[in-house]
């Protein structure tokens, strides 16, 4: 069965200790919760000392290939405003771009928690409930964590809404 | 991976941490696996291999370069072979995303004669490692299980319980087997014999293997694939007819032959060296190769798509991202500062202190392999002229030093440069280029429990080494910089250690030596 129409790419991209592969782990986990075909990848290695660092999303009805193609990926999630020139080749055309700006960094609990915010951004353009991704999030994170998060990710779901 | 060894019964994993294959050892501990770190890859390989002597299902995990390390003992463990499993996992880095080279490890398994098994994703990682542990207790040999970094750094859903697990091993005992275990020349002879004919009927099994699979497409175009290319090509190409193997080697010429000869052109798609081209071409048959182009970095859809084309125009190059960077609060910048400020020709090696290379530094000549730092900084003490020979440095982490620096320091004492040297170990407790793993100079086993401890400021005295220095490199201001001067000047073998906890390890460096003081003081108490 080839790669369908009905695969949707996400790629996530930051800096090295911002969350980036914390954020596809819950994308993933999600679309897997919601019954896709799932898959992701990433390149890491040096990345913990502050270098680029982007992951792949890519679900749907069958995915074959873990890497988005280049000029392919639907939605680019950016943690690190300076991380979006070096990674807009993965966008397609009337791609959407999800950058750091849409969340109102004054208000989250921890600045850490941007990746999720912008999860919650992401999460107004996708079919998946609200209750999926508050699983994924409650399971990627240790108990005492849940709360910030949770309130992370509605602040950047609300901040879509006002935006548009 | 952690997920098959614990359903296969492994009862060892060893290793060495090295991207992207450290994850393994880690999640299988994790899960109840026995696993341990070892100094470096040849004697995590010689203690799986132990351990199979001794009748216990194994697996040793390295990347790439590491088999380099490791092959000494794999070329003739070959010819012994092995009572129970050993599995050989080489996670290789095709584009070195955090490699000195991009090495294809796939002619290992020709050049020592060991079955090599590549997956392509998760759920084959899973089914394929089981398989490998058949294949290794039929045949008693080790197999070299070979992933790159797509399958590695990659998640995709696995469903278990539908495969067979191999049957529950029996518990370790030895049995004694001279004339396959001692290689001298007599024994080593027909062991070879052995080897040979056991590969030979690999090659026949694989030829019904389920882990080679044909998919018939249109006749018009057939390719040949396997690992992750098989999976970017199924993307690309749909319609095609389609051989992916799993068993790379021996090759299943019979099956690569039908397929090639059922379609009107047929095309090897595979990622790094022209190994299954060259393989199946030598076998007489004619198949398209990738233009050399391609052989250089990863593959992914798009370089596919243009492989299939046979298009070689110049590929757009993509946006650089930012470049990782000695961190800012790295304690050990004053040893790079200093080398930098005093004109030093700098032997280097490999960790995340060889970004110690990059502005503002600039403050290393040479990287190659693990320990080399010391031993190149040597011959160019023994060549250079007077002037140059002065300044020359070797600096090497503490890993990297339990990993390959210890016979280095042997060579100084055993054959000095006229000039002496300096060595500078930057000691910041912990393997932190891949993700902060315990190491012998640690004191704390994979599992961060309290162990024997590797001291090397005791180790290089006992060697005979007199100036041996050891200082915390924030302690004052220009201190290391006038220990190094003072110490280059002296023209005699010296070693420096700068020694402080990497910035992001230290928390947890200090959470566990504080549980091991408690744990210490209550043991005391009680008068244990």
């Amino acid at each position: 069965m080839p790669t369908g129409s009905d695969v949707v790419n996400v790629v996530i991209a930051g800096l090295g200790g911002q969350g980036v592969i914390k954020a596809s782990d819950i994308l993933a986990e999600v679309a897997f919760r919601a019954g896709h075909d799932v898959k992701k990848s990433e390149l890491h290695g040096m990345s913990q000392r502050g270098g680029s660092v982007s992951s792949d999303v890519r679900f749907g009805n069958k995915v074959w290939s873990p890497m988005v193609p280049f000029g392919c990926a639907d939605y680019l999630v950016v943690l690190s405003s300076d991380q979006l020139e070096v990674n807009r080749h993965m966008l397609k055309k009337n791609g959407v771009t999800l950058p750091a700006e849409l969340v109102d960094a004054s208000r989250l609990g921890s600045p850490r928690c941007i990746n999720v915010a912008l999860l919650g951004a992401l999460s107004t353009h996708l079919e998946f409930t609200e209750d999926l991704w508050n699983a994924a999030i409650r399971s990627g994170f240790p108990e005492k964590l849940h709360e910030m998060n949770i309130m992370a990710f509605q602040l950047g779901r609300m901040s879509t809404k006002t935006a548009q | 991976m952690a997920l098959a060894m614990t359903s296969a019964g492994i009862t060892l994993g060893t290793g060495y941490p090295g991207t992207p294959s450290t994850e393994i050892l880690e999640n299988f501990s994790a899960r109840g696996g026995r696993a341990q770190w070892s100094p470096n890859e040849k004697v995590a390989f010689e203690v799986a291999l132990g351990a199979a002597y001794g009748g216990a299902r194994s697996v040793v995990t390295m990347k790439h370069v590491g088999v380099n390390v490791a092959a000494d003992p794999l070329f003739t463990a070959a010819y012994t072979g092995v009572p129970a499993a050993l599995i050989l996992i080489s996670a290789d880095d095709p584009g070195m995303a955090s490699s000195q080279n991009e090495q294809d490890n796939r002619h290992y398994a020709v050049a020592a004669g060991v079955p090599m098994i590549e997956p392509s994703d998760s759920q084959e990682a899973h089914d394929f490692f089981l398989h490998a542990v058949a294949v290794s207790e039929r045949w008693h040999i080790p197999v070299l299980f070979r992933m790159t970094t797509r399958v590695c750094h990659s998640k995709t859903i696995v469903t278990t319980g539908l495969k067979q697990e191999p049957e529950t091993p029996a518990p370790p005992a030895y049995t004694r087997s001279i004339r396959e275990r001692v290689m001298i020349p007599a024994y080593a002879r027909p062991a070879h014999r052995r080897l040979r004919q056991k590969l030979a009927e690999i090659a026949e099994s694989n030829e019904g293997s389920p882990l080679n699979t044909r998919t018939d497409g249109v006749r018009t175009l057939g390719i040949i694939s396997s690992g992750i290319a098989a999976m970017h090509v199924r993307e690309v190409a749909p319609d095609a007819s389609f051989l992916k193997l799993g068993t790379t080697y021996p090759l299943p010429m019979g099956i690569i032959r039908g397929f090639a000869e059922s379609v009107d052109r047929c095309v090897v798609v595979e990622e790094g060296d022209p190994y299954l081209t060259d393989s199946i071409r030598a076998a007489g048959v004619h198949v398209d190769a990738k233009p050399d182009m391609y052989r250089f970095g990863e593959l992914n859809v798009g370089r596919v798509r243009r492989i299939l084309a046979n298009d070689t125009s110049p590929e757009e190059p993509v946006p650089s991202g930012k470049p990782p960077q000695l961190c800012r609060g790295c304690p050990h910048r004053v040893v790079f500062e200093a080398f930098r400020d005093l004109g030093c020709i700098v032997a280097g090696d490999i960790g995340c202190y060889t970004l110690g290379v990059l502005p503002p530094f600039e403050a290393m000549d040479t990287c190659v392999s693990m320990g080399a730092s010391i031993t190149v900084g040597l011959g160019l003490r023994q060549v250079l002229p007077r002037e140059q020979a002065v300044k020359v440095v070797s600096v090497i982490g503490d890993s990297t030093f339990a990993h390959s620096g210890l016979s280095g320091l042997v060579e100084m004492v055993y054959n000095p440069p006229a000039t002496g040297h300096v060595v500078v170990i930057v000691d910041n407790g912990t393997t932190a280029m891949t993700g902060q793993q315990e190491h012998p100079g640690t004191g704390r086993t994979l599992d961060h429990e309290p162990t024997g401890k590797l001291v090397f400021e005791d180790i290089a005295r006992a060697m005979g080494i007199k100036e041996v220095h050891v200082i915390d490199p924030l302690k004052e201001e220009g201190e290391f910089a006038r220990l190094l001067a003072g110490t280059l000047a002296k023209e005699q073998p010296a070693v420096l250690i700068t020694r402080r906890p990497c910035l992001l390890a230290a928390g947890k460096i200090r959470a566990y030596e504080q549980r091991d003081l408690q744990q210490k003081e209550a043991c005391d108490a009680n008068g244990k």
